[in-house]
């Protein structure tokens, strides 16, 4: 016991931020960090991108694979393990009302799993005795620039989209304010889902993002948080090199309050058709 | 084998000019910085007309007349009209369908069994599925008053010339959106055709202005500031260079590009209807087709009698006169195109693989390349990695389903795939596999106007045909 007589205040434990890869929390590789909300923060390299892109490969298959009920529910529990840390949230700097958006946008998407199929694809009533059916598939890896702000909102409103059909995903967080997207990895690593469907890296865009737009085994980018108009138009230029779909930055600033339509969700669908005869 | 009397399909259905302008604001206009150049049949080398060439000068003149249509006629007006024009052309096309039939196989080389029995009617089917969308697409799922987008820049193939035309210009019209198309510079005359159809439909000036052409006049229309939507259909190299051409502007871009298909055939398929359906996948237009089967990945049991079968089937096939109704192989498109295949097919048995051709005497004149199929092609071999857009077939085999569609994928390329087998569930769980545009089990090579066609990763992006083809030229 102590006797000092003074009031004793506990001394907090602070977190260190670092990467989500493959459904665990590295450093970067490169050893780098940089000073941004009062934290020190992962600064991502090149190798840790390359990382990022082999770990949303490997879960290509299996959340592909996985029935749209079962990523339904899993979204859904992101969205309750998201409800559980609203106040996390808020201490991090996001207003509230943000962090409710975030929440509700999230299970706004989730429910879209098992409907995408049936809004965006059907039966095609082709001049000829068969069977002809379209349907939507996820495109597979998709890079992500997310806006640097509302890094919340903003976030979840780009990750969601991608994900819901399928896709696996490399994110590069907003750079001045990263904290928000660490937290969400934290809750996307403890919503069952699997490890890789998200990747998170922190760092600087302009390091990472061409690295992204070249790998040959990405398949879609999407560029809204590019600010800068001479970077993104040299990140599509790269990822004209395997012929990625690319979501250009909007014109002018995004509301991102506003009913975010599907789009985001379609960018990133391939359509399979598939005949068959029929006869006896 | 009969002996099959020739049975010529006769070539005075269809009168040639001597020289073509361009189409531009509705008249055929000279080239004012371009020059011209010749189109020949490909089957006799004869020269069929002179075509003049358009220069970025022309290019910007068809640019600005499709701006002005856009703006002042087809625009605004109502989708109901639009459809009524379309439906024009769809009936025009169905009623001079002998006459372009005879005119593609003549500057293209393809049995007129072909494009007399496939291009003419799916050119005009087309016209006629997206007619009837120009006053609906409030109800396409793109919501409640999707927009056309201006004027469209669209660079099409040499492969299937009309049918490539009606794939680009029919939506991107039923949408509202007026067009600058340059056909390929080989296969320019059924375009200059349709171009007089315009004309007799009354369709307004500017709506559709052709620009023929080779890569420059392509360049000078994908590039040009003044177009906002770009669609290609060719080449995966050409389609990377378009796609680094229009980043950073707000063109709206649809690439449909190369293939590599696997054409599966699994131990229990019946081995007849395969066989058939293998021919059709490669044979079929020489080829020269982008979503053609050219892999053919067949179970290891039953390899030696499906190649038996095969090589019998294939000794039937008669190459020759394109024009004559008993063709089922035409002439290679043009010498460059048949240098192209002479090359990949030396690199196959370069790189160990066995060649093997039916015996058939090919014509003296023209460009012609014997039906082929590779055997001993391992994966990493040039012709089982490379699109070889010729009458060239490359065999694999496997031993199970898993490996069947690893080796499939195992391709940059993803616009098709066939799979033949008796079992409705091997089916589904294999086209569910295969990252592909379109699978075709137990057929292969159709075509519709309401069926989506298009590719996955290197094939492109974007989709022709069916509800989904009005996304393209819709501002969604």
């Amino acid at each position: 016991m102590s006797d000092s007589g003074g009031v004793a205040t506990r001394v907090a434990v602070r977190k260190t931020y670092k990467l989500f890869i493959g459904g665990k929390f590295p450093r970067s590789e490169s050893g780098r960090t940089y000073q941004v909300q009062d934290s020190n923060v992962a600064l991502a390299s090149r190798k840790d991108l390359r990382d990022a892109v082999v770990a949303a490969r490997a879960a290509v298959k299996g959340w592909s694979g996985a029935t749209a009920y079962n990523r339904g529910q899993i979204l859904y529990r992101v969205a309750e393990m998201l409800e559980g840390r609203r106040e996390q949230f808020v201490a991090l700097g996001e207003p509230a009302g943000e962090v409710d958006a975030a929440i509700d946008r999230w299970v706004w998407y989730a429910g879209w799993s098992d409907k995408l199929p049936q809004v965006y694809g059907g039966v095609n009533p082709v001049a000829g005795p068969y069977f002809n059916l379209s349907t939507p598939e996820p495109t597979g890896v998709v890079g992500v620039v997310a806006p640097a702000e509302p890094s919340l909102l903003g976030l979840v409103s780009v990750v969601a989209p991608v994900i819901v059909s399928g896709n696996t995903s490399v994110v590069l967080a907003s750079p001045t304010r990263p904290l928000a997207a660490v937290t969400l990895a934290e809750v996307l690593a403890t919503s069952d889902l699997p490890g890789g469907v998200v990747n998170v890296l922190t760092g600087t865009i302009t390091e990472t993002a061409p690295w992204l737009a070249s790998h040959l085994d990405v398949d879609a980018l999407d560029l809204t948080g590019v600010a800068d108009p001479q970077l993104a138009v040299e990140l599509e230029q790269a990822a004209a090199g395997n012929l990625k779909r690319v979501l250009r930055p909007a014109v002018g600033s995004v509301d991102w309050s506003a009913d975010p339509g599907t789009r985001r969700m379609t960018t990133f669908l391939e359509t399979k058709t598939v005949w068959h005869p029929k006869g006896t | 084998m009969f002996d099959y009397a020739p049975a010529p399909e006769s070539r005075s259905v269809v009168t040639i000019r001597d020289s073509y302008g361009l189409f531009i604001d509705g008249e055929f206009v000279d080239p004012t910085d371009g020059g011209a150049r010749k189109t020949v049949n490909p089957a006799t080398e004869e020269v069929l007309a002179e075509v003049a060439e358009a220069g970025p000068g022309d290019v910007d003149r068809a640019v600005a007349a499709a701006r002005a249509a856009y703006q002042r006629v087809w625009g605004p007006m109502p989708g109901r009209d639009r459809a009524k024009y379309l439906f024009r052309i769809a009936r025009a096309l169905a009623e001079r369908s002998r006459e372009l039939a005879v005119l593609e196989s003549l500057d293209n080389g393809k049995p007129i069994r072909e494009s007399r029995d496939v291009d003419l009617p799916l050119a005009s089917a087309h016209f006629f599925y997206y007619a009837g969308w120009a006053d609906k697409l409030p109800y396409a799922g793109f919501g409640p008053d999707p927009r056309p987008l201006g004027v469209a820049g669209q660079v099409i193939p040499w492969n299937f010339p009309l049918l490539m035309l009606a794939w680009k210009i029919a939506p991107a019209l039923a949408a509202g959106n007026t067009v600058v198309l340059k056909p390929a510079e080989t296969t320019p005359l059924t375009a200059l055709l349709f171009a007089e159809i315009c004309q007799q439909a009354d369709l307004p000036p500017g709506v559709v202005n052709i620009v023929t052409g080779a890569g420059a006049t392509g360049q000078a229309v994908v590039g040009h500031p003044d177009v906002d939507k770009v669609a290609f259909t060719g080449s995966t190299d050409v389609g990377r260079q378009i796609a680094r051409a229009v980043a950073g502007s707000r063109k709206k871009l649809t690439l449909e590009l190369g293939g590599k298909a696997a054409n599966i055939v699994f131990d229990d398929a019946p081995i007849d209807q395969a066989v058939e359906g293998i021919v059709n996948g490669i044979f079929f237009n020489q080829g020269h087709v982008c979503c053609a089967g050219s892999r053919l990945l067949v179970q290891e049991s039953i390899a030696e009698p499906l190649l038996e079968s095969l090589k019998r089937r294939m000794a039937r096939l008669r190459v020759g006169d394109p024009l004559d109704k008993n063709t089922d192989v035409g002439a290679i498109n043009s010498a460059a195109q048949l240098d192209r295949i002479r090359t990949l097919a030396a690199a196959g048995t370069d790189e160990g693989a066995q060649a093997w051709s039916p015996p058939c005497d090919l014509p003296e004149q023209g460009f012609w390349f014997a039906p082929t199929l590779f055997t001993g092609v391992s994966q990493a071999h040039r012709i089982a990695r490379e699109e070889i857009f010729g009458p060239v077939l490359s065999v694999l085999t496997f031993r199970t389903p898993d490996e069947a569609i690893a080796k499939a994928n195992n391709t940059p390329y993803g616009l098709s795939a066939g799979i033949w087998s008796e079992k409705g569930s091997r089916i589904l769980w294999a086209a569910d596999r295969l990252r592909a545009g379109v699978v075709w089990a137990n057929t292969f090579n159709k075509f519709d106007p309401t069926s989506p066609f298009g590719g996955y990763q290197e094939s492109g992006y974007g989709r022709e045909g069916g509800r989904h083809g009005l996304e393209a030229y819709l501002d969604v």
